[in-house]
């Protein structure tokens, strides 16, 4: 009877514990040893992983790392939420989307980096006022920005100069030039298409038609800020009717490709990050510009998505003082220039541009790009985030692609939704 | 006249011995050796499908999400709310209502091509063994690698639309509201049809030859033999092609993720796994999901009982 008495005290005792919420306490952040991270599986952050594990590794044999590239699934978001149920993430992962992040938290399954005595500080002072926008909605870091790939518009050259358009400055400033020079192209059948973003349902694939240009349309705004949806204003039906005049005059196609339409020739922009030019290297003569605004904004006015992947410790990690001192190490200035120098993606440091001379004087492609990181905008960092970019998305491809509902009313009805979910949160 | 009858065989009295058995006796049951064979089926049957089955029905009744090993998290129990929350979902109202489209443009589909390409298959005809593998191949090949050459075949500057010419639709097939789901229903049927023309051979050679010379002597011609002997001959089989082209279609998920871009144009083609993947998994509410996955098997289970009370009654 008295066990019996005592397991009911205990039980109550957790249910009230559990009724407190929060997270269990975790191991102490001086903790030091060996510890585990992954990384992307592209054949570049590999060998840059592969050399900053072995740099580590020489200099200290009593905490050393074992890396690996995230394991397949059918998304690297979906197997690290995976691997936070079952308790076997790692320290560290190299590719964490910032998307993720809210659900990642829920799941308790991240360290705050504020929890080191230098984790803000470090933070901030490498990535300037740009880290503001990946903090978590309780003031704290639970990702260190890591590398954007700002993403502007590339152009086929030749498609250009075959439809009469100087492919050296073509007139692609405002939505109105842009329209006009793509009417052109496409009518001297430079490309099928003028432009091929994916036109699938994912939640994500807003990230590469409609954000950019809302970005710089709004001059650096959010898809959601202060708890509101802001795509169902002025800006965000400019842009949603820039894609629609593009699809309903078959400019965008509605179909999915399945290879690189524009390294194949069938459109004659992409709208990509820096990563694309080693891969149209040899393959297609391009130029490019940043994103269109309805106005003509100045390029050292135009604000983008930053597709940024960024790093995180994840709450399974033991030693989260090695964890804290090998993130250090990884996104230190030289290891920073590494990355640069092997990937060709912008390391989110504040000063990238200058940071870095040599190799920007010997890559001149890619200075364009580390201009236009300066100004980037995030996808917002809110709860139900990948609830938020699915609602969108839905409402988009019924009006902007396929034209079954008017563009303006599809918005205010989504950012209805929106609203909703930025409330429960 | 000798008058003879049947021996009576009498079933010794169960009653008695059972009141006889001990606990043990009762629980390994008459038949251990059959048990033990049995046994590890059971742990299977009962580890993967009916304790996730279960867990699924206490999640879909919880507001419920991952959570890390030590993470404390309340998961309190919300009644019908998540079933709620579904079925006020237009979206996936929307994808019960296309695979229900899917199922009626399938079912019939699959049973009819498959019964015939079946027949034709076991007769003597020249080539068989490669006809045979040739309807076999796409059921072993990944869709993945499938749904490459059907995105060809059937995009707006495709083979299917240069052959139809004027006629082709515009939209094209993928990406028109009203044809992508039943596109998507034959690229399943085509795919599937291997193995359940392999269950129709299997089932053919269980139909007597006697039947079908009886049949030919009361002068009954090829459709009149395949129709009143063959098909009842195979309804066995009929009934389970019918029950598993349903499961195949209530499982919907990589073809409508792969061949239109996520359950497109705008929703046509999404199904409900597809749904319950895009808000259990990527949007982390597995207790959505969990409830749209336990009106799938409620929906499934009511189709398989209509399905045997008309595909598989006894005659």
């Amino acid at each position: 009877m008295r066990r019996t008495i005592a397991t009911a005290a205990l039980a109550v005792m957790l249910t009230a514990a559990a009724g407190c919420g929060g997270a269990a306490p975790g191991p102490d952040a001086q903790a030091r040893g060996e510890i585990t991270v992954w990384y992307s599986n592209n054949l570049e952050e590999v060998a840059w992983g592969k050399q900053m594990v072995a740099a580590w590794n020489a200099e200290h044999a009593d905490q050393k790392i074992s890396a690996q590239e995230i394991p397949t699934g059918k998304s690297s978001e979906e197997v690290i939420g995976a691997a936070i149920t079952a308790g076997n993430a790692p320290c560290l992962i190299f590719n964490t989307s910032p998307a993720s992040i809210s659900q990642f938290q829920k799941q308790g399954g991240l360290v705050p980096l504020d929890t080191f005595s230098d984790g803000t500080s470090y933070l901030e002072g490498r990535s300037g006022d740009v880290a503001e926008q990946y903090k978590s909605s309780d003031g704290k870091y639970y990702q260190l920005p890591w590398k954007s790939n700002p993403v502007m518009i590339f152009y086929n050259k030749k498609a250009f100069a075959k439809a009469g358009i100087d492919p050296t400055n073509p007139p692609l400033r405002t939505d109105d030039e842009f329209l006009a020079t793509v009417r052109k192209v496409v009518a001297a059948k430079g490309a099928q298409y003028a432009i091929l973003p994916a036109p699938s349902n994912e939640f994500y694939q807003s990230w590469f038609d409609f954000y950019p240009l809302f970005a710089a349309e709004t001059g650096g705004s959010q898809l959601v800020a202060d708890g509101k949806a802001q795509f169902a204003g002025d800006a965000g039906r400019k842009v949603a009717q820039f894609w629609r005049t593009l699809y309903a005059e078959n400019l965008a196609g509605k179909e999915r490709y399945t290879g690189d339409a524009f390294a194949d020739g069938k459109a004659a922009m992409a709208i990509v990050g820096p990563w694309a030019i080693s891969v149209y290297k040899g393959k297609v003569d391009w130029g490019v510009v940043p994103v269109p605004t309805s106005s003509g904004r100045p390029a050292n006015q135009i604000h983008t998505f930053s597709d940024a992947k960024n790093v995180a410790m994840y709450s399974a990690c033991k030693n989260r003082g090695t964890a804290w001192d090998v993130l250090k190490f990884a996104t230190s200035k030289e290891q920073d220039g590494k990355f640069l120098q092997l990937t060709g993606q912008m390391p989110l440091r504040k000063d990238v541009a200058s940071a870095y001379p040599d190799y920007f004087a010997k890559n001149p492609d890619y200075k364009t790009f580390a201009d236009q990181a300066a100004r980037t905008v995030e996808v917002p960092n809110v709860q139900d985030s990948i609830t938020i970019w699915q609602t969108f998305r839905d409402a988009y491809s019924k009006s902007v692609i396929f034209g079954r509902q008017d563009p303006g009313t599809a918005l205010e009805e989504a950012a209805r939704r929106v609203d909703q979910l930025a409330s429960e949160s | 006249m000798t008058v003879t009858s049947n021996p009576v065989i009498r079933e010794t009295p169960r009653q008695g011995i059972s009141g006889r058995r001990t606990w043990f006796g009762r629980v390994i049951g008459e038949q251990p050796i059959g048990g033990a064979l049995v046994a590890p089926y059971v742990v299977f049957l009962l580890a993967v499908f009916a304790y996730p089955l279960g867990f699924a029905v206490y999640i879909s009744f919880h507001d419920y999400f991952f959570a890390a090993p030590g993470a404390i998290v309340e998961r309190p129990f919300v009644a019908f709310d998540n079933y709620v929350a579904v079925l006020s979902d237009a979206a996936v109202r929307r994808a019960f209502g296309n695979v229900l489209v899917f199922l009626l443009i399938n079912g019939p589909l699959t049973v009819v091509l498959s019964l015939v390409l079946a027949n034709a298959l076991n007769a003597a005809i020249r080539w068989r063994t490669f006809f045979r593998v040739s309807y076999y191949v796409p059921y072993v090949t990944a869709s993945v690698a499938v749904v490459g050459v059907w995105l060809f075949l059937f995009n707006s500057d495709g083979l299917v639309n240069a052959v139809l010419g004027p006629v082709a639709p515009d939209p094209s097939w993928l990406v028109n509201s009203k044809l992508a789901m039943p596109t998507v229903a034959i690229y399943v049927t085509w795919k599937q049809l291997g193995f359940f023309i392999l269950l129709y051979l299997a089932a053919l050679q269980n139909v007597s030859r006697d039947l079908y010379e009886a049949a030919a002597m009361d002068g009954a011609g090829r459709f009149q033999s395949f129709w009143n002997v063959t098909v009842p001959g195979v309804r066995p089989a009929t009934t389970l092609v019918v029950l598993l082209a349903t499961v195949t279609g209530a499982n919907l998920f990589t073809e409508p993720y792969l061949l239109t871009g996520g359950g497109g144009p705008d929703g046509a083609s999404a199904s409900p796994v597809l749904i319950m993947y895009q808000r259990g998994i990527e949007q982390g509410n597995p207790d959505v999901g969990a409830a749209i996955g336990i009106l799938l098997v409620i929906g499934v289970l009511i189709l398989a009982l209509i399905e045997r009370r008309f595909v598989g009654r006894e005659d």
